[in-house]
C-alpha cells in the first residue's frame, strides 16, 4: 500500500514537473516566430531581439523538458511494469506517433536556435515552423493517451484479461480525446503566453517601460488572452462530457452524494458525506450546467460502488474549482485589456493591470496542474478506467521512497538550476543590450575567468 | 520474416542508431572528462567537444525514446519484465541522462567559473556512468538474467561478470566513436592539433574497447551459452566484419588517413550489435521470451511499421539536414 503510494506520488510529482516544460514546448515556439515574423515584416529590431532571446530560453527548457520527459518514460515501466505489460499494446501506439514528432521538433529546434547567425532571415524562419506543427501534434499522441486511460477502447480481452486483439484508430481517438486534446493545447497556450507576459510585467513594475518590454507583454498576453474564451468553452464541453463518461469522477469533482435532479452546485467548501460544508451553493445549477435543464439526472457517490469511489473528494472539488476561478480571472484579465485596447489603443495604464499580469503566468500553471489533479485522482481507483486499478498496476520493487527523496532532490536542483541559468542569460542581456554575445563557446576554460 | 520479427528488427534499427549517435555523443563526455583538471590544457578540446554536440545531441537522444516506446508497444510483455528486473541499473541510466542533459544545458549558459565547474562534472561524469548502466542492462538480458514473467533478482540480475564487461563495452565503444568523428570534425575545422590529439585517443579507446570485448567473449562463453553458441556459427560473418572494420579504423589512424574512417569505426560497431540480435534470435529475453510470444497483437504491430515508415520519410531527411547543416558549421552560438 505505502508502496503504492510512494509510486503515485513520485509519478504526479514529476508529471506536474514535466508539464510546465512541455507546455513550453508546445506554445512557446509560436510566439516566437510571431515576434520573428514582426520583426522580419516590419524590420522591427525590437521584436528581432525578443525572438532572439525567446530562442536562446526554450533551448535550456526545452533540454530540461527532453529530460523529465525521459524520466517519464522510464518511469512508465520501474513503476507501473504490471500495466504496460498488459496494455501497452494498446496504450503505447500514441506514444509511438508522439517519437516522431519529440524528433521534429528536436531537430528543427536545433536549426532554429543555432541558425541565427549563419541562415538568412526568411529561411531561418521557415527553418522554426515545424515546430508549432510538433509540438501541438506532439500534445496529439500524449494526451490522447491519457484520455485512453479515461475512456478506453479499441482492444479484446481474453479470458485471462491479456490483450489479443487491438484496432489503433479506435485507441487514437477514444471518446475523450475530443475534449482532452484541445483543452490541453489551449492550457499551453495560456501558460506560455500568460507566463511570458508576466516577466516583461515585472520589468515594467520595476521601471523598464521602454518599447521592448511592451512588445515582450502584448504579443504573448494577447495569444493568451485569446486562447481563454475558447479555452472556457471547451472545459465547460468536457466537463459535460465527463458527467457522462466517467460519472465517478463528476460526483467527486462536484460533491455530489446522492443521484437525482435538482442538483446543487456547490463553490468551494468541504466534502463530506453528510454534505458540502462551508460552500457557497448556488440550487439547481449543477443539473442546469450537465444538461441545460433543472430536471436533468446527475449520478451521485451512492451509486458508485464503495471501492469504485475517487479519493480525496475535497482535494479534487478544490482542485476543480481552482482551475474554473481561474480561468474565469484570467478571462477577465482578458477583457481588461480588450477594453483598453479597443479605446486607445493602448494597455491600461494602471499599475494594478501590470500586477495582474505579473501574477497572471503562476495563475495559469496552478489552473493546469489544478485540471490534472481532477484528471488523475479522478480517475482513480483506476489506472485504466473500469479495466485495471492502480494497485494492480504497481510495480513490487521496494525503495520507492527513497526513490521519490531523491527525486525531489535531482528536481528542486534542476528547478533552480533552469532559473538561476534563465535569470543569468537575462542580466546579461540587459547589460550587452544589443548583440548577445559571448553565450560562452568554452565549456569552463580559462576564458570565462578572465571575462567573467 | 514475420510481421513480430520486423518490428523486432525496427528496434534493433533504434538501437544501432542510438548506439552509433547518442553513443559518440556520450564518447564526447567521455573525453571531456578525461580532458585534464588543469582548465587550460582542457579547453581546447572541451571546446570542440562542446560545438560539435550541441546542435545534434538533443535529435541523438530521441533514438532512445524510439527504443523505449517501439519496446513497450510492439513487446509490452519484455519491456515490463526487463523493467521490473533491472529497475537498478535502469533507475541509475536515468539519473544519468538527467545531470547529463542538464549540465550539459547549463554549462554554456552559467558564467561564473565554479559553477561551470561543477556543470561540466556532471555532465562529464553522467556521460561515462549512463552508457555504463545501460550496458549493464543489454548484459543481463544477453545472460538470460531477464525471466520472462519479469521480478528477477535485482541485483544478481546484472551485478555479474559479462553485465559489467558490456557496461565497459558501452563506454568505450563510445568514447572510441566520438574520437574517431571529432579527428574528422577536427580536420574539417583544419584545427590540426585537435586533429591529433583525437586521432591519439581514437587509436587507444580502439585498442581498449577491442580487448575488452574480447573479454566479454570468454564472459559470454560462460554466462549466455545460448548467445555464445549462435554468435559463434550465425554471428560469426558479423564478428568478422566488425574486426576487419576495427583493424581497418587502427591502420588508416596510423597511416594518417582520413577518408573512411568515420565509415569503418561506424561499421565496426554496428557489426556488432547485429552480431548480437543474429546471436540472440528468436529470443528477445534468452532463453524465456520469443520475439512471436512477447509481441503485441497483428494491428499494433501495422502501426509500429507504419510509424517507422513516417519516421524514415520525415525524420531521416531532416536528420540528414541538421548534421550537413551541423557539419558545414551553419549551426552555432
Ligand atoms: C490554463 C489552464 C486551464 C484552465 C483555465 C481550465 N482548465 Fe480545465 N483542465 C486543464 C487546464 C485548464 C488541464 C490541461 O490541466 C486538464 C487536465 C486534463 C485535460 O485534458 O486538461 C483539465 C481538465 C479539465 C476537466 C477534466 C477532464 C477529464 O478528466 O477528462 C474538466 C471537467 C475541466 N478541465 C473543466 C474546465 C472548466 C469548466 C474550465 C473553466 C471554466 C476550465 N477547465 C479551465
Ligand atoms: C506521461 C506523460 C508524458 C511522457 C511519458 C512524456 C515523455 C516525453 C519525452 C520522452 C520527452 C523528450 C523528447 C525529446 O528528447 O525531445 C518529452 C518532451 C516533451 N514532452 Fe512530454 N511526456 C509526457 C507528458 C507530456 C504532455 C502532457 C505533453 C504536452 C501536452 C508533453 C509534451 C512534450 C513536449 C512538447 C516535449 C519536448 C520538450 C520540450 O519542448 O520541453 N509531454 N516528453
Ligand atoms: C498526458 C499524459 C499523462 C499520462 C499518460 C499520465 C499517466 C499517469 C499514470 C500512468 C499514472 C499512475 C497511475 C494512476 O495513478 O492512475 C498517473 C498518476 C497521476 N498523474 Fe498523470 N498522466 C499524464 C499527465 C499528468 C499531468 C500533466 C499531471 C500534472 C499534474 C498528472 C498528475 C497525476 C497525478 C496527480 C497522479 C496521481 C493520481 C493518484 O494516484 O491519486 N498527470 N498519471
Amino acid at each position: 500500500m505505502s508502496n503504492l503510494l510512494a509510486a503515485r506520488e513520485l509519478m504526479a510529482f514529476t508529471l506536474a514537473f514535466h508539464i510546465v516544460l512541455a507546455s513550453l514546448g508546445v506554445a512557446l515556439p509560436a510566439m516566437i516566430l510571431t515576434a520573428n515574423w514582426l520583426g522580419l515584416k516590419r524590420g522591427d529590431g525590437d521584436a528581432m531581439r525578443l525572438a532572439r532571446r525567446w530562442s536562446k530560453a526554450m533551448a535550456v527548457t526545452f533540454a530540461v523538458g527532453a529530460v523529465t520527459g525521459t524520466v517519464l518514460s522510464f518511469e512508465f515501466g520501474l513503476l507501473w511494469p504490471r500495466f504496460m505489460e498488459r496494455f501497452g499494446d494498446a496504450f503505447g501506439i500514441a506514444f509511438a506517433i508522439e517519437g516522431i514528432f519529440f524528433f521534429t521538433e528536436a531537430i528543427f529546434l536545433a536549426i532554429y536556435i543555432y541558425g541565427w547567425k549563419r541562415l538568412g532571415g526568411w529561411a531561418h524562419f521557415w527553418s522554426g515552423v515545424p515546430m508549432v506543427i510538433t509540438g501541438v501534434g506532439g500534445a496529439f499522441s500524449v494526451v490522447t493517451a491519457n484520455s485512453w486511460m479515461n475512456t478506453p477502447q479499441g482492444f479484446t480481452l481474453d479470458g485471462a484479461g491479456k490483450v489479443v486483439e487491438t484496432e489503433p484508430l479506435k485507441v487514437l481517438f477514444n471518446p475523450a480525446w475530443v475534449y482532452e486534446v484541445p483543452h490541453m493545447i489551449l492550457a499551453a497556450y495560456m501558460v506560455v503566453g500568460f507566463l511570458v507576459a508576466s516577466i516583461y510585467a515585472v520589468g515594467m513594475l520595476r521601471g523598464r517601460r521602454d518599447r521592448l518590454h511592451r512588445l515582450g507583454l502584448l504579443i504573448p498576453l494577447t495569444v493568451a488572452c485569446i486562447a481563454t474564451p475558447i479555452q472556457l468553452f471547451v472545459g465547460d464541453t468536457a466537463a459535460r462530457e465527463v458527467a457522462d463518461h466517467q460519472p465517478a469522477k463528476f460526483a467527486g469533482m462536484e460533491c455530489i452524494q446522492e443521484s437525482g435532479p435538482e442538483q446543487t452546485e456547490y463553490v468551494g467548501g468541504i466534502c463530506t458525506s453528510d454534505g458540502v460544508k462551508a460552500s457557497i451553493p448556488i440550487p439547481d445549477l449543477d443539473s442546469y450546467l450537465v444538461g441545460f435543464s433543472k430536471d436533468t439526472e446527475v449520478t451521485g457517490l451512492d451509486e458508485i460502488p464503495a471501492d469504485e469511489r475517487p479519493p480525496a473528494n475535497t482535494l479534487l472539488h478544490l482542485a476543480f474549482d481552482a482551475m474554473v476561478g481561474i480561468g474565469s480571472a484570467l478571462l477577465l484579465l482578458g477583457l481588461w485589456l480588450a477594453w483598453s485596447w479597443w479605446r486607445r489603443r493602448e494597455i491600461p495604464r494602471t499599475r494594478w493591470f501590470l500586477r495582474a499580469v505579473a501574477v497572471s503566468g503562476v495563475g495559469a500553471i496552478l489552473a493546469l496542474w489544478c485540471g490534472w489533479i481532477v484528471t488523475e485522482v479522478g480517475r482513480q481507483p483506476w489506472i485504466v478506467q473500469g479495466y485495471m486499478r492502480t494497485s494492480e498496476a504497481v510495480t513490487g520493487a521496494q525503495g520507492i521512497w527513497f526513490a521519490f527523496a531523491g527525486v525531489l532532490l535531482l528536481y528542486a536542483g534542476l528547478g533552480a538550476g533552469a532559473v538561476l541559468v534563465l535569470r543569468a542569460m537575462s542580466r546579461r542581456w540587459r547589460a550587452e543590450g544589443d548583440e548577445e554575445a559571448g553565450e560562452g563557446e568554452v565549456p569552463y576554460g580559462p576564458s570565462e575567468a578572465v571575462s567573467g | 520474416m514475420s510481421r513480430a520479427d520486423v518490428a523486432a528488427a525496427i528496434l534493433w534499427t533504434g538501437a544501432t542508431l542510438y548506439a552509433l549517435f547518442g553513443g559518440a555523443d556520450f564518447g564526447g563526455g567521455f573525453w571531456d572528462l578525461l580532458a585534464g583538471f588543469d582548465d587550460e590544457t582542457g579547453a581546447r578540446p572541451r571546446e570542440r567537444i562542446q560545438r560539435s554536440l550541441t546542435p545534434v545531441w538533443e535529435a541523438n537522444h530521441v533514438w532512445l525514446i524510439f527504443i523505449l516506446v517501439v519496446l513497450w508497444t510492439a513487446f509490452p510483455e519484455a519491456f515490463g519484465a526487463i523493467m521490473s528486473t533491472l529497475y537498478v541499473p535502469i533507475a541509475l541510466a536515468a539519473l544519468g541522462i538527467v545531470l547529463r542533459g542538464a549540465g550539459f544545458a547549463f554549462r554554456k549558459s552559467v558564467q561564473r567559473l565554479s559553477y561551470r565547474r561543477a556543470m561540466g562534472a556532471a555532465f562529464a561524469l553522467s556521460s561515462v556512468l549512463t552508457p555504463f548502466f545501460m550496458g549493464t542492462v543489454v548484459g543481463a538480458i544477453a545472460a538470460g538474467n531477464v525471466p520472462a514473467a519479469g521480478e528477477g533478482d535485482a541485483f544478481a540480475s546484472w551485478l555479474q561478470p559479462l553485465p559489467m564487461l558490456t557496461g565497459a563495452l558501452f563506454v568505450l565503444a563510445g568514447a572510441y566513436l566520438a574520437a574517431v568523428f571529432l579527428v574528422s570534425d577536427s580536420e574539417r575545422a583544419g584545427d590540426r592539433e585537435m586533429e591529433s590529439w583525437f586521432a591519439a585517443r581514437a587509436l587507444a579507446a580502439g585498442v581498449a574497447a577491442g580487448a575488452v570485448a574480447l573479454l566479454g567473449l570468454i564472459a559470454l562463453h560462460g554466462e549466455a551459452r545460448y548467445v555464445y553458441d549462435r554468435l559463434i556459427v550465425e554471428g560469426l560473418p558479423l564478428v568478422i566484419l566488425s574486426i576487419l572494420c576495427g583493424f581497418g579504423v587502427l591502420a588508416l589512424l596510423l597511416a594518417r588517413r582520413r577518408r573512411g574512417l568515420r565509415p569503418l569505426a561506424a561499421g565496426a560497431v554496428v557489426a556488432v550489435i547485429w552480431g548480437w540480435g543474429v546471436a540472440q534470435f528468436p529470443y528477445l529475453l534468452p532463453t524465456s521470451l520469443r520475439i512471436d510470444q512477447a509481441a503485441a497483437p497483428g494491428p499494433t504491430l501495422d502501426s509500429v511499421l507504419i510509424v517507422f515508415g513516417a519516421a524514415v520519410v520525415v525524420v531521416i531527411p531532416a536528420l540528414a539536414l541538421l548534421y550537413w547543416l551541423s557539419q558545414r558549421e551553419l549551426l552555432g552560438d
